[in-house]
């Protein structure tokens, strides 16, 4: 497999896949956060995970278009209102569907499954009716294209990059608002016993809500990251969400530097594996470490021991 | 203060608790003893809004709370200490007290709490899982004080920890009754311990109220009577 290649072609094969791999890296841990937290504290299997991600993407298509019209002198910077405008649209989308479906579901985690399910699939089709069946790809600030040459034949995309930063800048986030605030606090205890935390003081109910808003709404993070690297169609988010259910699973539940090495450590397998075998292969290799890891460890990659 | 009228509990078809009648003062402690399965902790659970009542009334300092949910009865007053402690186990002991302090304006773990267990302000890093049986009932009884309670429910607090702790326990609770001049329901099984703490002994068999005696003047002989198998 590697005799096709001279030593310094092999350096940067690795060096290009193991930046692809980190730019993949990105998108899994933003779209897996989002779905950690969700899965993690309410047991619920969000289907339509990858959909608040498109949904985010689309908006920010609808940004990138209106910013030329409207306000063309601040189209260097339109990623960031529409980041946030993305993160918005989905956290509210979010809230409106545990309001009106899931709450009516918890503790029912097929019915949750089929459900979100269901609405994965009318997202799809409301998308395919908004913005048609066609991919559509935003323009990007100039600021955001080109590479940079680290060698004569390494180059690191500059989006790829930005991508990596984002994440990077919203994991962090994320890791301080459930480690290090009141209201992380709240969604761990009720994550660890949902009557017990109620019986504490905690408004179980409002925390699942702002929980599974702040879930999606990372998931339209996610989407508006994925618009710089590849384009967006109204299927797009199923591309996705089993990969982000695997890194979920593998890293363990409820645990989000588990979240982190498990999205790591499959966006490089598959990443590295599909330049030397074909996408299937790598795709297959990975599930089968990943069963038999978890065949040895059923409860993912990282878990806590305490006294009983 | 607080009071329990015509209070009806059921699993299903089958009652746990039937037309229990109950009355606590300011500043008082009341021990409910029984054996197992006699409705201890059924009552306490539903008094804190973790099972819903099926008809009677239960009011704190004349607010009818019955129909409330679990946090809302905290803000008016209730706390709990649950049988097994039933603290947050991966979760450190500084976070275990600071989830009690969601209904209050408090943001950090105030000192007099510190004061009171001084084992938790040493220990306040460490995961509650990883301490010992005794010292976590420390700390659920601290997370309960956290949210400034009028009433504190604590249900079999002995069950498993030592004897020397349970002593120091009975001292804790008799400074948090005179400090914080809280009411103090205690379920219990075990008869000294309820003798130590409490001014009147209640006695529930089946699910209702048997016997009631004044603590200076209870017939132990008896008491222990309801509580032997």
């Amino acid at each position: 497999m590697f005799s096709d290649y001279t030593a310094s072609e092999l350096v940067s094969i690795f060096a290009m896949q193991g930046f692809a791999g980190l730019t993949l890296f990105s998108v899994f841990l933003l779209m897996a956060l989002g779905l950690a937290i969700i899965f993690g504290q309410m047991g619920v299997i969000n289907m339509a995970h990858g959909e608040f991600m498109i949904l985010g993407a689309y908006v920010t298509y609808l940004v990138s278009n209106l910013f030329p019209d409207y306000m063309p002198s601040l189209f260097g910077i339109y990623f960031f209102f529409a980041m946030i405008a993305a993160f918005i649209c989905a956290a509210a989308l979010g809230a409106l569907v545990e309001w009106l479906m899931i709450r009516h579901l918890y503790r029912r985690p097929l019915d949750t499954l089929l459900a979100t399910w269901g609405l994965s699939l009318i997202l799809q089709q409301a998308y395919r009716s908004i913005f048609g069946a066609r991919e559509v790809g935003v323009t990007l600030p100039d600021w955001l294209m080109g590479s940079i040459a680290l060698t004569d034949m390494i180059e690191i995309p500059i989006n790829g990059l930005f991508v990596m930063l984002l994440t990077a800048l919203i994991a962090s986030s994320v890791f301080v608002l459930m480690f290090r605030s009141s209201w992380g606090i709240q969604v761990r205890s009720v994550v660890q016993n949902r009557p017990m935390a109620s019986a504490v003081g905690i408004d179980t109910e409002r925390t699942d809500r702002i929980t599974f808003a702040l879930g999606c709404g990372i998931a339209g993070i996610a989407g508006a990251a994925f618009t710089t690297i590849g384009s967006t169609g109204p299927t797009a988010g199923q591309l996705y969400i089993v990969d982000t259910f695997l890194v979920v699973v593998f890293g363990g539940a409820q645990n989000l530097l588990g979240t982190i090495a498990s999205a790591f450590t499959i966006s490089q397998a598959q990443s590295t594996m599909e330049f030397f075998l074909s996408g299937s292969m790598a795709k297959v290799l990975t599930l089968l470490v990943v069963v038999i890891i978890l065949m040895i460890r059923p409860e993912g990659l990282f878990s806590l021991k305490m006294r009983r | 203060m607080f009071s329990i009228s015509n209070y009806q509990v059921s699993y299903g078809q089958s009652e746990v608790i039937s037309s229990l009648n109950l009355a606590v003062q300011e500043k008082e402690v009341v021990a409910v003893l029984g054996r197992n399965g006699m409705g201890k902790t059924t009552l306490m659970k539903s008094v804190a809004g973790m099972i819903p009542s099926k008809s009677g009334s239960v009011k704190l300092n004349d607010i009818e709370i019955s129909k409330m949910k679990s946090f809302e009865r905290v803000k008016q007053g209730i706390a709990l200490v649950p049988q097994g402690r039933m603290i947050f186990n991966t979760m450190t002991v500084r976070e275990n007290i600071q989830t009690g302090l969601t209904t209050t304006k408090k943001k950090d773990v105030p000192d007099y709490l510190y004061e009171l267990f001084p084992v938790l302000k040493e220990m306040r890093s460490r995961r509650g899982g990883n301490l010992s049986g005794g010292q976590q009932q420390q700390l659920a009884i601290a997370r309960a004080l956290a949210s400034d309670p009028k009433l504190l429910l604590l249900d079999e607090p002995t069950e498993g920890i030592q004897p020397s702790i349970i002593q120091e326990m009975g001292q804790t609770l008799k400074r948090i009754r005179d400090e914080f001049g809280l009411s103090i329901i205690v379920s219990e099984q075990v008869l000294s311990f309820a003798l130590d703490i409490a001014d009147r002994i209640l006695v529930i068999e089946k699910g209702n109220i048997v016997r009631e005696e004044l603590r200076a003047s209870v017939d132990e002989e008896k008491v222990a009577s309801y509580l032997s198998v």
